[in-house]
């Protein structure tokens, strides 16, 4: 031990954390490092940064339509699908947080329940319904999808958010001469404006995260970058440094989003009841 | 404005908030809506404002039935307990939302701002947030704001319940000399006799969900028409007895006796009861019946002394100017003003 006395106490300290994230970043350090390697040096052997550097994969990824459609695909229903979800979750939530009617409670609770069963349980029956009613391959299907557990989580998460804005300030909105959607769009809402980001971002996370329906639900035309990117291997045999780049730029949106509502994060986990 | 309240009732749920109720507000007068919490002022002040609908009755305002009349369109300021703004607006903007919503033009805001806000002192607090505001100032604001618009009806429910002891003494001073010559009827619903009385204008006294009593303040608090009234009317409560008048004695449940007086001795025999302020009731060396109690507890607010002790089965309450040599748990020689009472029968009735 005497010859670890030489460095200060903090060290020591600060070391734990240290370790434990560079445990935590090292799979996304292999996948950036794959992403700049060539497929021969993935498959060659054991090496933490990339002998020759290219970028020859993104550049694939960037020029080739059947890549980077997926990205654009992908984009569109989640935007959709975050978009669908506000829409329908804000007069839903308004309605649990300001009005007492029969069954509000169990109704609140049902909606929450939609989130208990697995996606796959709903894969077979939207499958066929979207391709007897013609929506099928398009992004629209899985964005309706998606708001299968996107409406009830956002309508919790803003609920709670609404229900700490008293019920007074609406009263005194109308008792100035406010009409409802005037007061909801230029007082109400920029009071719960944290919330809706909140609310925003989990929809798009898991509209973003979710592979299962996307991929049943979709076949060429509206073919999301989770299902190109999980196929292993192509008509030109293993692509590893291809796949990887795909993943690193899979990631890019997600951090994006997260960084604006990084104040609110907590708050949003516990559905705005902070 | 007149208001006017016709037999209206408000339940939720099967659950009766507001028996039937009529009420017919004094015009361009300061109306103080008297109550202990959950009486129901707040529910009687939403229903004037069209925040809440009668389940039946109805509403008049001038005269003419606003009750299917949303609040929006009924001329009316409502003014909250809690400090109620908009967050993400300045106080200017706060002050002149509903000038805002009415269209008025650019340089009338400014002006009926720039007035609102000197009114209230807040002229240097135009350009901040509600939340960078003190309690008061935020208070002041949305009072600001009920006033700018001269509505013909103004609703202030307890606006002073949730400030420090001396914030709330300034504002109250001032309130009626803000009201005053803006000719709106004004509503003030407070808990607090003592607010009621500083206040002065006419006073319903609130009761479970009832207007026990309404008229010119001093005079609803000098003769109220029953014991719920005079309960509401009273702080420390007033204290009650039961009573039994039998030829030319009164005697209370305890044992209590003496010979009736004034309006009471011309009451036929019968049970009735027995009320007298606290007021009324002193240590010894005033005047009354003297008896003996002993002290159960010891207060002193302001400079005024409390006593609560115990009299037959009841417990009095007696208060008095100065600082006394009560002891706790030892009794004490107090006199009771009879001739200051009032007398309620089984119905809670005045009879003398």
């Amino acid at each position: 031990m005497d010859g670890l006395r030489f460095l200060p106490r903090r060290f020591w300290i600060a070391l734990i954390p240290i370790l434990y994230i560079a445990f935590l970043l090292l799979p996304i350090w292999w996948l950036i490092s794959m992403s700049f390697k060539t497929t021969n040096e993935i498959l060659g052997g054991f090496s933490l940064f990339p002998q020759t550097w290219t970028i020859e994969n993104y550049m694939v990824i960037f020029t080739d339509p059947t890549w980077y459609s997926g990205y654009i695909n992908s984009i569109t229903y989640v935007v959709l699908n975050t978009v669908l979800s506000l829409a329908v979750a804000l007069p839903a939530a308004y309605a649990f947080s300001r009005y007492r009617f029969t069954g509000d409670k169990h109704l609140f609770f049902w909606l929450l329940t939609n989130r208990m069963a697995p996606p796959a349980v709903f894969a077979l029956p939207f499958f066929q319904l979207y391709s007897a009613v013609g929506l099928f391959d398009t992004p629209l299907a899985v964005a309706l999808a998606h708001c299968l557990f996107n409406i009830p989580l956002a309508v919790w998460i803003l609920e709670g958010f609404m229900s700490s804005v008293p019920k007074e300030l609406d009263e005194t909105a109308y008792v100035d001469g406010y009409s409802f959607p005037r007061f909801f769009v230029t007082i109400f809402l920029p009071n719960i404006k944290a919330g809706v980001g909140v609310a925003a971002f989990f929809c798009f996370m898991f509209s973003w995260v979710e592979m299962l329906l996307a991929k049943t639900l979709t076949a060429v035309h509206a073919k999301p970058i989770v299902a190109t990117m999980t196929r292993t291997a192509s008509t030109s045999g293993y692509e590893l440094g291809l796949l990887a780049a795909a993943g690193v730029l899979t990631i890019i949106p997600g951090a994006i989003v997260i960084w604006f509502v990084r104040n609110y994060i907590a708050k949003g986990f516990a559905l705005g009841r902070v | 404005m007149t208001v006017e309240l016709r037999a209206v009732t408000r339940s939720v749920g099967g659950e009766v908030h507001i028996h039937e109720t009529s009420l017919a507000l004094k015009p361009g007068g300061f109306n103080i809506l008297l109550g202990a919490t959950g009486a129901g002022k707040t529910t009687l002040m939403k229903l004037m404002a069209g925040l809440d609908r009668p389940t039946t009755g109805r509403v008049f305002m001038d005269g003419r039935d606003v009750t299917d009349v949303a609040p929006q369109k009924r001329g009316v300021s409502f003014v909250h307990q809690f400090f109620i703004n908009y967050p993400t607006m300045s106080v200017f903007d706060n002050i002149a939302s509903p000038l805002r919503v009415a269209g008025l033009s650019k340089a009338d805001i400014e002006t009926r701002v720039g007035r609102a806000a000197e009114i209230l002192r807040l002229t240097p607090m135009l350009k901040r947030r509600p939340a960078e505001l003190s309690g008061g100032q935020q208070q002041r604001t949305a009072i600001a704001r009920a006033i700018v618009k001269d509505a013909g009806l103004v609703l202030l429910d307890e606006p002073l319940a949730n400030l420090d002891y001396k914030l709330r003494e300034e504002l109250r001073d001032q309130l009626p000399a803000i009201f005053a010559d803006r000719g709106a009827t004004v509503v003030y619903a407070t808990s607090e006799p003592s607010e009621a009385l500083l206040l002065g204008g006419h006073t319903a006294t609130v009761d479970a969900g009832r207007i026990t009593q309404f008229g010119p303040t001093p005079q609803v608090y000098r003769d109220p028409g029953n014991l719920a009234t005079a309960g509401v009317f009273s702080d420390p409560p007033i204290n009650v007895a039961a009573a039994v008048k039998s030829g030319d004695r009164v005697t209370l449940d305890g044992g209590l006796t003496w010979s009736a007086e004034g309006a009471a001795a011309r009451l036929p025999d019968g049970r009735y009861h027995f009320a007298i302020r606290p007021h009324h009731v002193s240590p010894e060396g005033g005047t009354g019946v003297p008896v003996t109690g002993q002290v159960l507890i010891t207060e002193l607010s302001g400079s005024e002394s409390v006593a609560h002790f115990a009299l037959g089965p009841a417990t009095w309450v007696a208060q008095s100017p100065g600082v006394h040599p009560w002891r706790v748990g030892e009794p004490h020689a107090f006199r009771i003003d009879t001739a200051r009472g009032f007398w309620f029968d089984d119905n809670g009735r005045r009879v003398a």
